[in-house]
């Protein structure tokens, strides 16, 4: 037996859920290519973590040559991304550490387009500016006693590291398989580790902290990064945009003085 | 006495929202290649590395934590309320703090880390770190459980024992810990669950291998990148043995 005042609470409970779930489409899509509806327009950005400080730069270009648009950003692990978008996440565009992880989007059909390549990254070992254990070649990363971090090998960086220990023949064992190439690095620079396994652009980008130690056959192992729009975007058009920016001489330029290579 | 009709509903939001997420799971579990998810190489090593280390540290947590639980519940001096609340600030802290802090000062670099670089010993990256992050976020779930218990026991029985010609070891031996006994079974269940369960201190601080550092919840968020069906069906042992840990405290009294 439901009495009067349970069926109102449960009632008021299931109007304000769903208000709460209307809130959220609020925001974006409304207002149409164009910035038509006189709101602010904002473009999500999903990309992987190592784009962080080019792909901010490469928005706030886009801001300065679309009036009334916004880019906002997610930044993560490639795979963390993915299936984010797998599950339904709204966003209009989509930048990869790998190709696996764009065949992810590829394989349930979210994209709007062909993907692109856009970048390449290679490895570089990396150690504390002082160099501890004297390291000069991958082979060292091997000796006694030596504390290597790496890439869990189920990440796009520990893929390319799986990849390094095959070019080279030398076998490691590293002390820790970190998630991401930034918990690499910060094993590094925090003095922990002697050595660890980051790409060329993270070293570059942590300037005096660290010093770099290139190994030749990284150049044979490449990590290639897609670009795509997303079919269920609601800025079609200035997604393709934004993909465009990145393709063009701004975007290149920006990416090449940070590392990157040509895809 | 019954309890007013309209409790029941926000009663059954909460369970609902509880309970909901557990059923998801177990919905997602892909039950074929469960048996074979779950027997792997890397989803065993990480299920006996979190069944030692936080049976260890929950050891730990009991050894060290009733006495400190015993000096704040039934010693008076000034300063006690702040090393109350300091000693319980592991319970508020985020665990990546946490294993910050450890590593500032176990670590290489950190207060302790020449000393220990001078004894030979490497704490960072090794089970012993492990054990050491799990300690620290459990060990105020047992203080707090048993000072608790020792307030409510109060101190009427050990009066008259020590009244009686007994020395104080033998009146904790033989009163004290008889009594609060309940209590301090349910806090070291909670201290072990929460270190089962432990992520962000150990991440940071012990780092992630297959066999020394990568327990349960690290093996979890490792698959969870390319073997979501993996990390589900381990997703759903833990839960198993978290509903059997609590089950099994549910025979002694206390907080559970």
């Amino acid at each position: 037996m439901i009495s009067r005042p349970l069926v109102s609470v449960a009632l008021a409970l299931a109007v304000s859920l769903g208000a709460l779930s209307a809130c959220g489409d609020d925001d974006s899509g409304t207002g149409g290519d164009g910035g038509a509806a006189g709101g602010e327009i904002t473009l999500t950005v999903y990309a992987a973590a190592s784009l962080t400080k080019t792909f901010q730069e490469i928005g706030a270009a886009f801001e300065k040559q679309h009036d009334g648009v916004h880019v906002e950003f997610s930044f993560g692990g490639s795979s963390d991304l993915a299936s984010q978008l797998q599950e339904g996440a709204p966003a209009d565009v989509f930048a990869s550490a790998d190709e696996a992880n764009m065949e992810k989007l590829t394989g349930d059909d979210l994209q709007a387009d062909e993907p692109q390549d856009f970048a390449s990254n290679t490895l570089e070992i990396v150690t504390p500016p002082d160099n501890p254990a004297g390291i000069a070649s991958f082979a060292d990363l091997a000796q006694d006693g030596v504390n290597v971090v790496v890439c869990a090998p189920e990440v796009p960086c520990g893929a390319a590291t799986v990849k390094a220990e095959d070019a080279t023949g030398v076998t490691l064992s590293p002390v820790s398989e970190e998630q991401s190439v930034t918990d690499v690095l910060a094993k590094v620079t925090s003095g922990e580790a002697d050595a660890g396994l980051v790409y060329v652009t993270d070293v570059a980008a942590a300037g005096d902290a660290v010093l770099g130690v290139p190994f030749p056959e990284s150049s044979d192992i490449v990590n290639t990064y897609p670009i795509v729009a997303l079919k269920d975007s609601k800025h079609g058009d200035l997604a393709q945009d934004f993909v465009d920016l990145v393709l063009g001489e701004t975007g290149q330029g920006i990416l090449e003085e940070a590392g990157f290579a040509q895809p | 006495m019954g309890l007013p009709r309209w409790i029941y509903v926000p009663a059954l939001v909460g369970a609902v929202f509880v309970l909901l997420p557990l059923v998801a799971i177990v919905a997602r579990v892909h039950w074929a290649e469960f048996g074979s998810l779950v027997t792997s190489e890397g989803s065993r090593a990480a299920f006996w590395l979190s069944l030692k280390t936080s049976a260890a540290s929950t050891l730990l947590c009991v050894l060290l934590g009733v006495p400190m639980a015993l000096v704040l519940a039934r010693r008076r001096f000034r300063g006690l309320a702040l090393l109350r609340s300091l000693v319980l600030l592991p319970l508020v802290l985020p665990p990546v703090v946490g294993g910050l802090a450890l590593l500032y000062t176990f670590g290489r670099r950190g207060l302790l880390g020449s000393e220990l670089d001078a004894l030979g010993i490497q704490v960072a990256f090794s089970t012993i770190a492990v054990v050491m992050a799990q300690t620290f976020v459990a060990m105020p779930f047992l203080v707090v459980s048993m000072e608790g218990t020792l307030r409510t026991a109060g101190q009427r029985y050990e009066v008259v024992a020590a009244s009686l010609g007994a020395a104080p070891t033998t009146v904790f031996r033989r009163i004290t810990l008889p009594l609060v006994l309940p209590g301090l079974v349910s806090g070291a269940v909670l201290s072990f669950a929460r270190s089962l369960g432990e992520f962000g201190a150990t991440i940071t601080f012990a780092g992630s291998l297959q066999g020394r550092t990568r327990t349960l919840p690290l093996e979890i968020y490792l698959q969870r990148e390319t073997d979501p069906d993996a990390a589900v069906a381990l997703a759903l042992v833990l839960v198993v043995v978290a509903v059997l840990v609590i089950g099994l405290a549910r025979q002694g009294r206390g907080v559970l």
